[in-house]
Formats: structure tokens, sequence, C-alpha cells
């Protein structure tokens, strides 16, 4: 194998594993940025956009469509849970954690008995192309560049729209945006049904690409706690460079031990920065919010 | 003398509720009862309280450092998967004979322990707050289980001891007094129930007496305000971590009890379910009361049982709806609630007397 074979191995794994992080974590980085709450149910929302998106694309959507289904689906689930649970829970953020794992309880074991233990899924599309001796999928490099449009796109709602404006506001100071006249508590139910919709999304993304069942949520929110607890809230200047470092580690490890070593290795790098850097990103915007 | 006495007065505080002749001897009626029920109950029966009272210790190890303490810890499982799985190593690779399995159990707990100091320095020496001890505790119990359930080839072995991967291990002997007459196997049975009984009871007066203590006071006080116990000369770190050790003791005597119990030990009694399961217990019962941890996890174990007849994923849809409705309408717990009215109605009443 020459270098350059090599070299676009790596940075086919970096960009799969970038992409996984990024997606699994940008909507539990926007709650947290927003409420200073983790959102146990996360997981639960993937599932649930991956779930919606093989229904529709079994009922002969487009995936692209059966995608956006699933996208839909979960923030209207996020915002239905915000207004029965989570809106009562604002003062009380550990609180807020329990319950939102009470509701992945529910959740999981609601669709083990409805669905069924498992669901049929849906192939990878798109195929694959050969670079050396080895074959790599096109739908992992649609995914990879999803991650960035995802990016993007969160960039220009929270810089250039009323909305991002107003959440931005609350983020910093909710009193004072309150004073000024901004409804925070919607801005809080918008967040919360937004950050739903973005797991959907990944959901949606990832459905081609596993096994559905209805514990596949727990295969992602490792990996997305991991990122938003190094990254913080700010997704632009914490989720998406925790990512970066996050995803080096993490497709070095799988490369030379396996995907396990690969996950090992992510719990690792996470307790010696939070050691070595307690005020990293993520330290200094919880002090700002208390 | 005096020092027992002024120890035993640290039964009664401002850190637990129950206090007076009419709580001991409530608490003495229990206790008589819990040392007759096999008299009149059947082998299984007394095996299924045995299995109830395992899971106690790390209700109790979870009240201790998420309701006392004020950080919550999705970690307890771990301990108790670590110091299960180590249990299970020693005693296969050693035997039982020479009283060993008591060893391995003191063993099992110091490899707990010690896993929870070095976690939990760099948690709290990192000074991770609230939300993010979760998160990491979380992500290492998952990780471990992740780590437990890929073992199944041959090559994962420890001495004599396969891990087996997701089906577990198994044939651990049980726990085994030496005694002159011939040892004495503590088989999921009359001999095991009293036991655990045993130090049940031990280990609830002696949180008791700990957290009336000095220490119990300052840990309440780095619950309340973290900054102001800082600020009286309290290093928090120090008395997070001693506290999350303790726990971790707690959780992997659970889990050794557990392993003995049953003599087996899958990687899924550290997985999300597992570990969701002891806090519901918690913070149903009431999480910041031993008494009310106890009782509340009893009485939530023998509900999740009588529901499982139906299907466990059933029973565990409803554990869901349990600790979300604890949270949204009696958040400090039921039991605890319960035991607070009762505690003022009959305070009144003694007014009313006056």
């Amino acid at each position: 194998m020459d270098i350059a074979t090599l070299a676009f191995s790596a940075i086919y794994q970096f960009g799969d594993a970038f992409a996984f992080l990024v997606l699994s974590a940008c909507g539990l980085a926007i709650i947290f940025g927003m409420m200073g709450v983790i959102n146990l149910a996360h997981g639960e929302f993937i599932m649930c956009g991956a779930y919606v998106t093989a229904t529709a694309s079994h009922a002969g959507l487009p995936l692209p469509l059966a995608i956006l289904a699933g996208t839909v689906v979960s923030g209207l689930v996020g915002a239905l849970v915000e207004f029965v649970v989570i809106r009562h829970l604002y003062e009380r953020p550990l609180d807020t954690i329990v319950a939102t794992w009470g509701l992945s309880l529910i959740a999981t074991q609601g669709t083990l008995i409805m669905i069924g233990s498992t669901m049929a899924g849906i192939g990878t599309p798109l195929g694959s192309f050969q670079v050396g001796a080895y074959s790599y999928s096109i739908y992992r490099i649609v995914l990879f560049f999803a991650a960035l449009g995802v990016l993007a796109g969160l960039y220009a709602v929270f810089n250039w729209t009323r909305f991002g404006v107003l959440a931005r506001a609350t983020i910093q100071l909710p009193h004072m945006a309150a004073g000024l006249g901004v409804d925070t508590r919607l801005i809080y139910s918008l967040t919360f049904a937004c950050g739903a919709a973005l797991a959907g999304l990944a959901g949606g993304l990832y459905a081609p690409t596993m096994t559905l069942v209805p514990t596949m949520g727990a295969t992602f929110i490792m990996e997305a706690f991991v990122t938003v607890v190094i990254g913080g809230a700010d997704v632009f200047l914490g989720t998406a460079p925790a990512a970066g470092v996050l995803a080096v580690v993490k497709s070095a490890m799988t490369s030379w031990q396996g995907q396990l070593f690969g996950q090992i290795g992510l719990l690792v790098a996470v307790i010696i920065v939070i050691r070595v850097l307690p005020k990293g990103l993520s330290g200094f915007v919880l002090r700002e919010r208390t | 003398m005096g020092s027992l006495v002024s120890l035993l007065r640290r039964l009664e505080g401002p850190q637990t509720v129950g206090r007076g002749p009419v709580f001991w001897m409530l608490f003495a009626v229990v206790l008589a009862a819990a040392l007759a029920f096999p008299t009149f109950s059947d082998g299984y029966t007394v095996g299924n309280t045995v299995y109830f009272f395992v899971w106690v210790f790390i209700a109790l190890s979870l009240s201790l450092i998420w309701g006392y303490g004020g950080s919550l810890s999705f970690g307890q499982t771990a301990f108790f998967g670590i110091a299960g799985y180590a249990y299970g190593v020693l005693t296969i690779n050693f035997g039982s004979a020479y009283g060993f399995t008591l060893i391995a159990l003191l063993l099992a707990i110091a490899i707990a322990a010690l896993v929870a100091l070095l976690l939990g320095y760099f948690m709290f020496f990192g000074r991770i707050e609230g939300v993010f001890l979760g998160i990491v505790t979380l992500a290492v119990t998952l990780m471990l289980e992740r780590f437990m359930a890929q073992t199944a080839g041959p090559e994962w072995h420890i001495g004599t001891a396969r891990l087996n991967g997701f089906n577990g291990m198994s044939g651990m002997p049980p726990l085994t007094i030496p005694w002159p007459g011939g040892p004495i196997v503590l088989f999921a049975d009359v001999g095991l129930y009293y036991a655990v009984l045993g130090v049940l009871v031990l280990v609830y007066l002696a949180l008791r007496v700990v957290m009336n203590s000095s220490f119990g006071n300052v840990i309440v006080a780095i619950r309340e305000n973290p900054e102001r116990a800082e600020m009286l000369g309290y290093d928090v770190r120090k008395y997070q971590l001693i506290t999350f050790v303790i726990g971790a003791v707690l959780a992997g005597l659970s889990g050794v009890l557990y392993t003995a119990w049953g003599q087996y030990i899958t990687p899924s009694s550290m997985g999300m379910t597992a570990a969701a399961l002891p806090l519901i217990w918690v913070a149903v019962g009431g999480r910041s009361d031993l008494t009310s941890t106890v009782i509340g996890t009893l009485a939530v174990l023998a509900g999740f049982q009588a529901l499982t007849i139906y299907g466990s994923q059933y029973a565990l849809v409803v554990m869901g709806v349990l600790l979300v409705l604890t949270v949204l309408i009696a958040p400090n717990g039921i039991v605890l609630g319960i035991m607070n009215w009762m505690a003022r109605l009959s305070s009144r009443k003694k007014r009313g007397g006056n």
C-alpha cells in the first residue's frame, strides 16, 4: 500500500468518526448550551428518527424525504416532551437528567412492546468505490458532508436569524433577555424541539447503516456525551473542535485495535482532558451560567 | 465506654429521619419480624428476600453520594460489576477452602474502591460538577459493559476464569464461613439470609452514625453550598472523594453478594437499564434519607417483581413512569414525604396535648 492510499484511508476514517461525533452530539449540545441540561433521552430521539425514516422509506418515500420525516417527527415529539415534562424542571437541572432517563426507559421499552425487538432495516444507498485494495462506502462521505452542512446550518441560524439572536441573548443572560421582552420560555421550548429534531436527523442519516433495534440509541449516546463534555455549550467553539480532536483519537485507536478500543480511547481522552483542563470550554461556560 | 455512648448518640441526628423511642421500637419490631421471617416462610421466598436485601446496599450507596452528597453518579453499577467480576475471578481461581470466599469478598470490594479512588480523583480534583459528573460516570459504566460483553473468546480469561462475554461468568462458589465442625456454605437460603440481614443492619446503623457525625454534616454542607463549605475551611474535593469511595464500597458489597447469591454475573448488570434501576428506587424512596431509601428500595423492588409476571418490558415502562412522576410531583421522594408528614402529624398532636 502506498502513501496516498494510506493517507486516504486515514482521512476517510477520520471523516467517518468526525461525522458520527458531530451528528450525534449537536442536538445534545444545543439543548445543553441553552438550558444547562443533559437530555438522557437523546439516544431515544435518535432511535425515533431512525424508525420513522425506515418506516417512511418502506412506505415508498425517497430516502432524503424519509430522513426529513424522521427529523420533523422527532422534533414534534421533542416539543411534546418539553411541554409535558421538561418545562416544569428548569430550576432543577439534576432532576431533569433523572426525568429524561425515565423517559428514555419508557421509550426504549415502549418501542420494544409495540414494534418488537427489531425492525426491517433499509440498505445503505449509493454503493461503494475502490481505492487501492479497499472499498469505501460513498454514503459515508455523504454523511461527512451532512455533518458539515449541519454545522453550517446551525451557524447560519444562530447568527443570521431573529430566533438565533434571541436564543444567544437567552443563553448569555436569561433575565436580561426576559427583561427586554424575549419570551425565554418559548425560546427554551423551541431549542429543545430543535435539539430533538437534530437527534432525529442523526437517526435518519444513520438508519441505512445500522440494525434498527429499540436500544440503538445507546450506540450514539456515549460518543455524544463525551463530545459535549469536552466541547461544552457552544456548538461552534465547543462541539466542532471537540469532535475534531476526538475523531483523531477514535479513528487512530479503532484502526489500531478495533472499534471497542476506539471507544475506550475516547473515554480515557475525556477523563484526562477534564483533569488537565478543568476550566476548559465546558467548565468555563458552566461557570458563567451559574 | 464514654466514647461508645457518644457514638450511639449519633444514631439520631439532623441528617436522618426517625428519632425517639417510638422510632426505635418500630425498628425493633421490624427487625424481630425480619429475624422470624424464615421460620414461617419457604426456601424460595427467603432466597428471593435475600435478593432484595442485596440491592439495598447499592441503593444506600447512591443515597450517600446523590442524596447526601449532591453529586449524581450513574457509576454505582460499574462498581457493582467490578466487584462482582472480581469475586468471580478470585474464587474460581482459588476455590472456597480456608474461608477464602470471605477474603475474596474483601478483595473484590477493595478493587472496586480502588477504581473509585482513581476515577474520583480525576473527577473531583478536576472539579467536575453536577451534570458532567453524571455523564462521565455513565460513560464509564456503559464502556465497562461493552468491554465485558465482547470478552466471549477463549483468549479472555484471568487464570482459569473465563469471562464469557455477554453470557457472563457463572459457577463461582457461594460465600463460605470456615467453622470447626466443617465449613458453613451460605447458599441462597436461610443461611445467607441471616448473614446478609446482619450486614445490612450493621451498615444501616453505621451509616446513620457516620451521617450524623461531623463528617456527614460537612457532606451535607457541601451539597447545600460548596463555596460556603470551602470558605469554612473544608477541602470539598477530599470530602467528595471519600464519599464516592464509601459509595463504591457499598456498591461493591452489593455486587459481591449478588454474584455469590446467584453464582453468576453478566455484563448487562452494568448496562443502561441496570444503572437506571437503583436511581429509581432511591428517587422514589427519598434520596436524602437512609431509612426512606431502604424502605423505598424494598417496596419498589417488590412492586417491580410483581409486575414482571406480566413481562419485564411492561414493568420497566411502569418504572420509567414512576420515576418521571416522582421527579415531577414528589421530588424529595414518596416514602420520605410520607415519613415527614407523619412526623409533623405526631408533633402537632403532642403540642395539642400540652
